[in-house]
């Protein structure tokens, strides 16, 4: 049976996984802001299939509050199988162009809560010698591009945060995941137009749970952006601060 | 946000419209100008989905399970939940949808909106008959929560509404007991009209599904045949193994014409009804076949072309039913037009409180044609005269053209109807119809 915790569970994506692991019959602890959503939330997974689900609240931006979020879902569902790091914003680029206040409360939103639940679940599951910690970052993080580079940098900084992290917890059987979706059509992107490179949040779920399955590394979503950023990184600096991007 | 949205006739194509996702029952309609029109799985054909120049409310993402009660079919969830995720869910516990259209990819608050029907009009009715209560959010947020005991006036106005009332955010279904997936089934070969209406009246009491199709493309001798199914829910069959769900195919692109053409419909039509040898077959069929033989082929609208289809559905009544069908398909054959699958099937007894309600008592014809201009759009008149004569309506989810004056001569409640419209939505059907 899979024990599984969701943080930022009322993301599409997030969502989208955790029906695919409710099918399965799996127990899930879920953590968003709002308490509402998570109750409707939980309600849906269990007619879906989940074994059981629980739920509690918390600000990811209220670090102190992280150690006492994952002890209660620890506590809840006695050992854990994956820890699936979800949540997430879309800053607006301009807006952190013009605001230093802005961009550093979304750098941390993107990268220093991440960071800190990162840290915390690591220490847990070195603990029980198992388990996965599969994270969300992004293609964006693979280069700073001037349309959302803020985004990229604190992507880059999770990306690099779990590569430690994973050669440090390999040693003890426990698997980390940095999963780098690519355009996904949910409601934090909703004001984009559309086209051919945009993949359903449901895909997404698929590749996280197969990648968890698989204890892959490091997973491009959908797989094509592997070789988009390829181009893109090396693409040499000349060339590369005269593009649009 | 303005992207092209299409219907699935694709026609008309309509670009100037926003779309905003709405995935929270709870939260308020969004805080936009225009006027909002709520829009599932887009698979109404016409333009009772589309709306030029306002809002489009999309449901998909609002599809949450809210309560289902295994022991007494009860399903409580958010309108934007899809039929085949409901099947997925229900059928391994015994239970099925009490109503169920063509394709199982419409959302529950498109199947209330449209008030569809099924096969199995003539026993249970439409969708809406097995609807328990649903909630109506209005654009000056209040929600309304009726049925078919509760604010009667409002469940009556969205029943078969066309999404006009408010945004439907969530209902309570009547599921109906099945023993299992398999349906037992019996086709039978008729010759002419006669034979359609003997085979309907004959099977009517001891088949919970009954439909035909109709060679459409046959002159003089052989109009009016056509092979007759009928079905009932199998008791269970411990032996029948459940069927692998074979890879869904696909039409990828759409090609440069459309395939449907005179001399393809000929062929087809008379192929179909020659494929069958024995005046009567039985046999034991998985429920997603047998419903949903269309839905295996992924965006099968597109084989006729860039120009789309118009899809016709009409009724009329059971008086002259015989003969006025008999002058619908001499026309249509006459006009060299027509249709993979025509379909023709008597409707029941059981009217729907749905003001708007496409079913009556009668026999429904539906068919669909390459959209060729003008000159289509000249049959389809023709034929709106032959069932406006004989009192008949049709189908708004399907239409695309009717005129308005048809339009309110089929549906004479639309003024009534029309002081429930919420005064910020609208559709481009209904601007249509009626200004």
């Amino acid at each position: 049976m899979h024990r599984v915790i969701i943080i930022g569970a009322t993301s599409a994506i997030a969502e989208a996984t955790a029906r695919r692991y409710a099918a399965r019959g799996a127990r899930l602890y879920l953590i968003a802001r709002r308490a509402q959503r998570l109750e409707d939330l939980a309600q849906d997974l269990k007619i879906r299939g989940a074994a059981d689900v629980a739920f509690g609240t918390l600000d990811v931006n209220h670090h102190a509050a992280h150690v006492d979020a994952f002890a209660k879902a620890w506590s809840w569902l006695e050992k854990v199988d994956v820890v699936l790091i979800a949540h997430g914003t879309l800053p607006d680029q301009s807006e952190c162009e013009r605001s230093a206040d802005h961009a550093v409360s979304e750098f941390n939103t993107n990268g220093t809560a991440t960071i800190s639940l990162m840290t915390i679940a690591a220490t847990e599951l070195e603990a029980q010698r198992h388990g996965v910690l599969a994270v969300i970052s992004s293609v964006a993080g693979d280069r700073g591009r001037q349309s959302n580079y803020l985004y990229g940098a604190a992507k880059a900084a999770v990306s690099t945060f779990a590569s430690g992290m994973r050669q440090r917890l390999a040693k003890v059987g426990v698997t980390v995941i940095t999963i780098k979706p690519g355009f996904v059509d949910t409601p934090m992107t909703q004001h984009f137009q559309k086209g051919a490179l945009w993949a359903k949040p449901d895909a997404i779920a698929r590749g996280i749970v197969r990648a968890v399955d698989r204890r892959r590394s490091v997973i491009y979503l959908p797989w094509f952006w592997s070789i988009i950023m390829l181009i893109i990184r090396h693409i040499p600096e000349p060339i590369f601060k005269r593009i649009k991007l | 946000m303005s992207r092209v949205v299409q219907s699935w006739g694709r026609y008309p194509a309509i670009s100037q419209q926003t779309v905003v996702d709405v995935s929270d029952r709870r939260q308020a309609l969004p805080d936009i100008a225009g006027l909002m029109l709520p829009h599932g799985n887009g698979r109404s054909y016409g333009d009772s989905c589309l709306n030029e120049g306002g809002v489009l409310l999309r449901t998909r993402n609002m599809d949450r399970y809210i309560r289902f009660d295994a022991a007494s079919g009860q399903l409580e969830c958010e309108a934007g939940l899809l039929l085949s995720d409901i099947l997925d869910l229900v059928v391994p516990q015994g239970w099925f949808l009490p109503v169920t259209p063509g394709t199982k990819f419409v959302t529950v608050g498109g199947a209330i909106a449209n008030d569809v029907h099924g096969k199995n009009h003539h026993v249970t009715g439409t969708f809406g008959q097995h609807v328990l209560s649903l909630e109506l959010l209005r654009s000056d947020g209040s929600r309304i929560v009726c049925g078919p005991q509760r604010q009667t006036e409002w469940f009556a106005a969205t029943v078969g509404g066309l999404g006009l009332t408010g945004l439907i955010t969530q209902a309570t279904l009547q599921l109906r007991r099945i023993a299992g997936a398999w349906m037992s089934t019996e086709s039978h070969r008729f010759e002419d009209l006669d034979g359609f209406f003997r085979l309907s009246e004959r099977s009517a009491s001891d088949h919970e599904y009954t439909v035909a199709w109709i060679d459409c493309a046959g002159k003089d001798r052989s109009l009016g045949r056509g092979i007759f199914t009928c079905a009932n829910h199998a008791p269970a069959c411990p032996d029948a193994r459940p069927s692998a769900p074979g890879r869904r195919l696909g039409v990828p692109f759409s090609p440069p014409f459309s395939l449907i053409n005179p001399l393809s419909l000929k062929a087809f039509n008379s192929l179909y009804f020659h494929r069958q040898r024995a005046s009567v077959v039985q046999a034991t069929t998985h429920y997603e076949p047998y419903f949903y033989p269309l839905d295996s082929i992924a965006d099968w609208n597109r084989i006729y072309g860039p120009h789309g289809f118009m899809q016709y559905q009409c009724v009329v009544p059971p008086s002259d039913a015989k003969a006025c069908i008999e002058h619908l398909l001499k026309t249509i054959a006459s006009a060299g037009e027509g249709s993979f699958l025509a379909v023709l099937k008597q409707f029941g007894d059981r009217v729907s409180p749905g003001m708007l309600s496409f079913p009556r008592p009668g026999t429904t014809l539906a068919l669909d044609f390459p959209n060729r201009g003008d000159q289509t759009l000249r049959l389809l008149e023709t034929l709106d005269d032959i069932v406006a004569e004989a009192g008949g309506a049709v189908y708004p989810a399907k239409d695309a053209r009717m005129a308005g004056r048809r339009f309110r001569q089929y549906f004479p409640t639309w003024e009534d109807f029309s002081h429930f419209i919420d005064p910020r939505f609208s559709s481009s059907f209904w601007r249509r119809v009626t200004e």
